[in-house]
């Protein structure tokens, strides 16, 4: 059966959310509207159960307590909460001064983590972005290796956006705990696809989206630890002092009923989705691979999320590539997709080519992805692709044996 | 990113995407002018051959694109425009017009530049083939 067009493949940029995640949350629109902070009166006790049962559903999923789960509008403002406010709470001196500690993180970070830590930097804060190996794995040794005696905090995403590769989290959590420094993962692309235990993996931060895992966008979590050890962390939004004070603001009431249902839907269905998903997208990879001359799979080939795969076309433009797949939704690592006309940062530090960079796709399924799309996926990228090296020079560069880094060429 | 209606025609159908022959055999043939302009790295590499007869004129021109949407129609866009004209005349190409025609947004205007400057290229290229002028060629040049 052909399957219905546009297909969506870019479930790590936002998925759709699930039609039982929208029926949660529908009452708390109109019947059920109250303010959670409202302590007198039944709307108001409605609002408050409603955002307390997902709590209680975002921690199952992770194996954390309720009372560790703090709502916020989403992985980026999670992640500035996490790595603003322990970095000022855990200052080793005052603002305005140097050597207020240091920090690790890495290169490949979501900008959502490297622009928080490089306002640091501007801050007094000395910070060590960490540089993946040629897989785009930052491994523990690399952490241990960063190691000072002034670091207070380690900022490395559990998954990663573009490529998909995972870190050694386990043990990078380890790591810090032997050595009391505050440890956050921003697992946007983890939570919900992967199984965590926070306490089984030493996590003492740890941020998540609703948009991410068949939820709302808009809703937001991030876990703070409270014992061994018990994380503080200094306010961005003051207010009203909700949240413990960690994040003050009218609570998102349908937003997070709908994130903790997504939750819960994760915990029961992440399994068969998982290994569903691992088996198409090596369907989709190895056709490709078989169709295609010079196809690079990105990043470690084990070590990557079952769902998630980069893969660049020798001779071929991202851009130009997404333009001939126009019924395939999903991201290219190429210059001419951003503003910035700069190819992919996370591919660029694994090694990868810019040329290579810029003939990249991200594809990215979910849980509605059928086998029908898959072979459609197949057919229109190798149909693409091949229509592109005809009319690629550098293909037939290729063809006439030349080594085309090896030429000298007229950059502008 | 919208691309223009043009753009996506000249996408989908490309004119004159081919070459007069493999690099090093057109490098010696004094008929053919090449251009090669751009860098894989940057993500653009446009290739123009110019087919020049003993009057001038351009009877005949090929190009190859590795580059975006834009990229590939800003050259094929190119090889209409030149193809009929003298060699002179073909050199008053602005990559303006190209932007014009092609209703490139700011972000894409390199494409643009890039097509006027493998004109450019190639006709320099043959210019120098022939003794016709001194300007020093642009093309890409292996190891």
């Amino acid at each position: 059966m052909a399957p219905k067009l546009p297909i969506y493949m870019d479930h790590a940029a936002t998925t759709r959310c699930d039609p039982r995640v929208v029926e949660a949350m529908l009452p708390y629109f109109t019947e059920k509207f109250g303010n959670s902070a409202s302590r007198n009166h039944k709307f108001g006790w409605e609002a408050e159960d409603a955002v307390e049962k997902a709590r209680d559903q975002a921690a199952a999923l992770i194996g954390a307590t309720a009372k560790e789960i703090i709502w916020t509008s989403g992985s980026t403002e999670s992640n500035n909460l996490a790595i603003k406010g322990a970095a000022r709470m855990y200052a080793k001196a005052p603002e305005g001064q140097t050597g207020r500690g240091h920090i690790i993180a890495s290169v490949i970070e979501h900008k959502a983590v490297l622009d928080p830590c490089k306002r640091l930097q501007r801050e007094g804060f000395d910070v060590t972005f960490l540089e993946p190996g040629a897989d785009g794995v930052i491994t523990a040794a690399a952490v241990k290796a960063a190691m000072r005696p002034d670091t207070i905090l380690v900022s490395l995403m559990w998954a990663n956006n573009e490529i998909g590769t995972i870190n050694e989290v386990p043990e990078i959590g380890a790591l810090c705990h032997e050595r009391e420094v505050i440890f956050h993962t921003d697992a946007t692309q983890w939570v919900g696809k992967m199984p965590v235990d926070v306490d089984r993996d030493n996590i003492d931060l740890m941020s998540w989206s609703g948009h991410k895992i068949y939820g709302p966008k808009g809703a937001g979590a991030l876990y703070v630890r409270r014992r061994k050890p018990r994380v503080r962390l200094e306010a961005i939004i003051d207010g009203g002092g909700h949240e413990r004070g960690m994040r003050s603001g009218t609570l998102n009431v349908t937003g997070i009923v709908g994130f903790g249902k997504a939750c819960e839907l994760c915990a029961t269905e992440m399994q068969n989705d998982g290994q569903r998903l691992l088996t198409l997208r090596r369907k989709l990879e190895t056709e490709l691979i078989s169709k295609l001359e010079v196809v690079q799979i990105n990043g470690h080939a084990e070590k990557r999320l079952p769902h998630l795969t980069n893969i660049s076309f020798g001779f071929v433009e991202g851009e130009s590539l997404l333009m001939g797949i126009k019924d395939i939704a999903c991201s290219s690592g190429s210059a001419c997709t951003s503003a910035s006309l700069e190819p992919s940062y996370v591919l660029k530090s694994l090694g990868v080519g810019d040329e290579l960079a810029h003939s990249s796709l991200r594809l990215s399924l979910g849980r509605w992805t059928t086998e029908e799309e898959i072979d459609f996926a197949v057919a229109s990228i190798v149909k693409a692709v091949n229509h592109l090296r005809t009319m690629s020079p550098l293909y037939d560069l290729h063809n006439e044996g030349i080594d085309i880094s090896k030429i000298v060429w007229q950059a502008h | 990113m919208a691309y223009s209606e043009k753009v996506i025609e000249h996408y989908n159908n490309p004119r004159n995407v081919g070459s007069f022959g493999a690099s090093k055999d057109v490098a010696s043939r004094k008929d053919v002018g090449v251009g090669i302009v751009g860098a894989p790295e940057c993500g653009d590499v446009m290739q123009l051959h110019i087919k020049v007869n003993d009057k001038g004129v351009i009877e005949d021109a090929k190009f190859k694109c590795f580059g975006c949407g834009s990229a590939i129609a800003s050259s094929s866009l190119a090889t209409e425009w030149i193809k009929g004209k003298s060699v002179d005349e073909a050199l008053t190409i602005k990559n303006t017009q190209i932007v014009e025609e092609l209703s490139l947004p700011p972000v894409k205007i390199h494409c643009s530049v890039l097509a006027e400057d493998s004109i450019r290229t190639a006709i320099s290229d043959w210019k120098k083939k022939n003794g016709v002028a001194e300007a020093a060629p642009k093309t890409a040049a292996a190891h």
